[in-house]
């Protein structure tokens, strides 16, 4: 038996991960110990000062790439810190949405409609129990598109999601919907990460290794069994794929998106969007990279089934959120497009869509926050009919997000998607990017409606106003709107800074 | 000096200028936004004083590297057509102002964003024309959707919502196309020598006769509807009926042109050989539209569709004149542009003074104009002349070119094409008798006469008519090195003429 060898943690490499845990730690011990007035405001400072914090700390080791830290199971290298840089970013965003406490249940144990409730609302108490589980779902995004072998994959997985299951069912209104959507996300999630399990276990019974560079020198020396590296493939693809929302695992997107409270779905919708696609493009770039003629052919269906679906079933929606997940499904599989080009082209491509995505999407559903009525958020798109008129500044937001969503020029989105489409084509994968095409156009459809609605249809007296912005959601807002404008205008400098970091450990 | 982004630029600081007025003063945000359009005017006209007409070369050139990740630079420049266009453009947008005083009023939303919309919307009209990087003209290209969308959608009239999207949707659509071309045109670069959106650098790529003929239509469709060719026409009529006519002079005046301006900049430039093939598709299409344009336009009754249907008619012209491929052709149809932005000018402002008078498209609803308002009915019939390209009137020198250019070569298609002409004479009159001569109708007697803004607004236009009527070469003598140097890029030289030895005798 050999002897016990401490193992090396490079723990500055981890720093990241571990301060936003310490934070969450923190976060837990205030929810049971601080009095009720000071929690919520020393819950934001803990959240924020924590994601700032990381956010200094990643920013300090970017050049420090390429390394490995935790014996090897996890990859610090230039994809996993724009990653995680990313995340961050949008977290603090996400954040200063939730900020809002007007959105959560005052008391999440309590039944809905129960006098408990009641009490609890009257009585002013609120629970900020949400401050802590974000911080637990980042330090999961943080660690999952940097883990290199699957079962740090699979703890990261489950950490990243076991919050959000919670914070979809937090929703101060329409609870027994919230509720609803929370159980299906955790029902179905449990679900994918039993198909995630099952393949990472056929990929460790071909390759022999759990780690992304065993698993790639077994596909590169192809003496494994081929049939357990594919359905290896297979199984872990619908794990991830079922993250990002892609078709036909997308079926509990549009219902958590429209049960969870707005906040948490905005987080939700941005940040587990960049974790899974990193941890995707790590996967497929590095492990299975050479194997690509068995996953791509599907892979390609797939990215082409998600955004047309995506787009066309977006036209038929009526609910602005259910809207934005359709397109969320859509923006999904222009994404699978990065991942499918499979060269450095679409790994920078990938990621710049990924923050200008992220931060559009924050935007978008910070604007949905804000228009309400005396029961909670209206999210009837005909109620939104002239919003233009009421509202100018929170409608012209939300038109310009809608306009990146849709990819104009002058906008991120038009960046973003430029670089994608060059990528694929560049990789020699022309029928997917004249799909692509085809259902930006389609996509344009909806986005355009919704202006129509809100500028050009009189408005409804219905007592739907757009509320006074706190200065936390309004600094989201405007930030995500001047990022998505400066993106689209000047991406030069985030561009280049994405080229040349942009590296994955192989 | 550089011109071209100084003219860019103060569009917008005049329209930055216009959003910090009060918005409950309509007229002052009006007066700002006119002087601003003068000034743009008067400074292009200074450039185009220094422009050098003998030189084929792309002028008042800069060039910056905007995005260096994927090579596209911020790079402008003009040649003759670019510089007509411009200049066609910058005029405009002032007349416009003047002559459409009040039509920001009747809008959704305040006369302020109405300003700031159309002064955004010169800054794009001018940097589509300039911008010599693919990249950048794309951009262009698009973003000047978004202007004229909110000001179909938010000041127009009638079906307005829905004519915006249609138009949004179309051109969208014709602009994604291209996006294909444009990435493909951008990764074959990157295999031949370096990623580059030059233009210049593009036409020497090397591809197939399949790949350029791919390529050529992504770009040839997305032309097609903004010019708009038959069968990619349906949109213009909505959203020129929809529009103010303000907006609607613009929309037909200037940016349908960036179809038929694109045809020449980027098809025949960057595609020879694709253009060969595809040069009796299209010439097809431009007889099409020719005359189903002058057909459809006889049978209308709202006077502002039968102008948008005779565009599509000159727009047939054009395009035919431009894919005839001789330097007669091309001159006439680079002219042609430039005359149908004025006559169309007068005859949207002059339909749109009657339709507010009125209250109604309907030429039913006129009759009798001529002796209730004497001054507005010579200028619709003025209007009428230039648009049907009476002697003497710029839009015959233009029309006339074309069809020689294009019978040199395709005689079938300029016989064809001449139909057109004696419709275009059905298509005026008649609206000409209706609405003016006859007895007046009930409901007219009171109409007022044109005042004098308006007759400032229109005498430019008529000058300019008139003007080069008798005298085109100043603009001729502009655009003819020009239009020699594509048409010997694009491969072709100009036929010899074939006199029949009997008929010598």
């Amino acid at each position: 038996m050999s002897a016990f060898t401490t193992p090396i943690l490079n723990y500055s490499l981890l720093l990241p991960i571990l301060i936003v845990l310490g934070g969450a730690l923190i976060g837990v011990m205030l929810e049971a110990f601080a009095s009720r007035k000071i929690r919520p405001i020393a819950q934001l400072s803990i959240t924020f000062g924590t994601l700032i914090l990381a956010l200094v700390q990643v920013w300090r080791i970017r050049h420090q790439s390429s390394l490995t830290a935790a014996m090897g199971s996890v990859a610090i290298d230039g994809a996993s810190i724009l990653a995680q840089g990313s995340v961050l970013l949008i977290a603090i965003l996400g954040v200063a949405l939730i900020a809002d406490q007007e959105h959560f249940t005052a008391l999440a144990a309590s039944l809905p409609g129960s006098s408990e409730e009641r009490e609890s609302i009257q009585s002013g108490e609120q629970l900020t129990e949400i401050y802590p589980l974000t911080l637990f779902a980042v330090a999961g995004m943080l660690l999952f598109p940097a883990s290199n072998d699957l079962i740090t994959l699979f703890v990261a997985l489950e950490m990243l999601s076991l919050p959000l299951y919670l914070m979809a069912g937090l929703s101060r209104r329409r609870r027994l919907l919230s509720q609803e959507s929370a159980l299906k996300y955790f029902l179905l999630g449990a679900f994918s990460s039993a198909f995630f399990l099952f393949g990472a276990a056929y990929l460790y019974g071909y390759s022999g290794s759990v780690s992304f560079a065993g698993i790639r020198e077994a596909v590169i020396g192809g003496s494994g069994n081929d049939v357990f590296l594919l359905m290896g493939i297979a199984f872990l693809s619908i794990g991830l794929l079922f993250k990002v929302g892609a078709v036909p695992f997308h079926a509990w997107t549009p219902d958590v998106y429209q049960g969870a409270p707005t906040p948490v779905t905005a987080f939700m919708a941005a940040a587990t969007k960049v974790a899974a696609f990193g941890a995707m493009l790590r996967i497929f770039y590095t492990a299975l990279a050479n194997a690509y003629w068995d996953w791509r052919p599907v892979m390609t269906t797939i990215a082409i089934i998600t955004m047309l679906f995506g787009s066309f079933v977006a036209i038929a929606q009526r609910d602005v959120k259910r809207m934005l997940a359709y397109s969320s499904i859509a923006h999904a599989g222009f994404l699978l497009i990065g991942v499918i080009a499979l060269n450095k082209a679409g790994l920078d491509a990938s990621i710049f869509y990924l923050l200008a995505y992220g931060v559009t999407t924050i935007g978008a559903f910070g604007v949905v926050t804000l228009v309400r009525d005396s029961t909670g958020e209206v999210t009837d798109l005909k109620r939104w009919a002239g919003l233009g008129k009421r509202s100018p500044f929170a409608a012209t937001l939300f038109a310009a997000f809608l306009l990146a969503f849709a990819g104009i020029p002058m906008t991120s989105g038009f960046i973003g998607k430029f670089s994608i489409f060059s990528a694929a084509y560049e990789s020699g994968n022309h029928a997917i990017v004249i799909v692509g095409v085809l259902s930006s156009a389609i996509a344009a459809y909806f986005y355009i409606r919704v202006i129509v609605v809100m500028f050009f249809n009189d408005p409804v007296e219905d007592g739907t106003t757009v509320v006074i912005p706190s200065i936390l959601t309004r600094f989201a807002v405007t930030t995500a709107f001047a990022v998505t404008i400066f993106l689209g205008v000047f991406p030069a400098p985030v561009l280049n800074f994405i080229t040349s970091t942009a590296l994955l450990l192989r | 000096m550089n011109w071209l982004t100084m003219l860019m630029l103060l569009p917008l600081v005049g329209a930055g200028v216009v959003a910090t007025l009060p918005k409950s003063n309509s007229a002052i945000a009006r007066n700002a936004a006119l002087a601003t359009t003068i000034i743009v005017a008067g400074a292009t006209i200074a450039m185009a004083i220094q422009f050098q007409r003998d030189n084929v070369d792309m002028q008042f050139t800069e060039s910056y590297s905007w995005i260096p990740t994927f090579g596209i630079k911020y790079a402008v420049g003009v040649d003759a057509i670019a510089l007509v266009l411009i200049l066609l453009s910058v005029l405009l947008a002032p007349i416009v102002i003047l002559a459409g005083w009040n039509e920001a009023l009747g809008g959704r939303w305040s006369a302020k964003t109405f300003y700031i919309l159309i002064l955004v919307l010169e800054t794009m009209m001018i940097g589509v024309f300039a911008a010599t990087d693919v990249f950048l003209f794309y951009v262009f290209f698009e973003a000047m959707l978004v202007p004229v969308y909110f000001l179909i959608g938010g000041y127009g009239t009638g079906q307005r919502s829905a004519a915006a999207v249609k138009f949004l949707l179309y051109s969208l659509f014709g602009g994604l196309l291209m996006l294909v071309s444009i990435i493909a045109l951008y990764v074959l670069s990157g295999e031949q020598g370096g990623h580059t959106f030059d233009t210049a650098a593009l036409s020497h790529l090397k591809m197939s006769s399949m790949t350029q003929n791919l390529f050529f239509l992504g770009f040839f469709i997305a032309f097609a509807i903004k010019a708009p060719v038959w069968p990619f026409h349906t949109w213009l009529p909505d959203a020129a009926a929809a529009a103010t006519p303000g907006t609607s002079v613009l929309l037909l005046g200037v940016l349908d042109k960036v179809g038929t301006f694109g045809m020449i900049r980027y098809c025949l430039t960057l595609f020879p050989d694709a253009t060969k093939t595809f040069t009796p598709v299209i010439l097809v299409l431009a007889v099409i539209s020719i005359i189903y344009g002058a057909f459809l336009a006889i049978g209308q009754t709202d006077l502002k569709r039968l102008i948008a249907f005779t565009s599509i008619s000159h727009f047939g012209f054009i395009t035919m004149g431009i894919f005839a491929m001789t330097s007669q052709g091309h001159s006439g149809a680079t002219l042609y542009m430039f005359n149908h932005g004025f006559s169309t000018a007068a005859l949207f402002l002059v339909a749109g003074w009657m339709i507010s008078r009125r209250g109604s498209s309907k030429i039913a609803d006129f009759g009798g104009l001529q002796r209730v308002t004497p001054v507005m009915a010579w200028m619709f019939f003025f209007a009428g002349m230039s648009s049907l390209a009476l002697p003497g009137l710029s839009s015959f020198v233009s029309e006339f070119l074309v069809l020689v250019g294009t019978y040199t070569r395709y005689p079938v298609a300029a016989v064809i094409g001449t139909l057109g002409i004696v419709m275009a004479a059905l298509y005026i009159l008649i609206p000409i008798q209706r609405a003016l001569h006859g007895p007046v109708m009930p409901g007219n007697e009171a109409l007022s006469d044109l005042n004098l803004r308006e007759k400032i607004a229109i005498a430019p236009v008529v000058a300019v008519i008139v003007g080069l009527g008798f005298y085109p070469s100043p603009l001729l003598n502009v655009i003819n090195p020009g239009a020699v140097h594509t048409i010997s890029q694009a491969g072709y030289s100009d036929p010899l003429p074939q006199i029949d030895a009997k008929v010598g005798k």
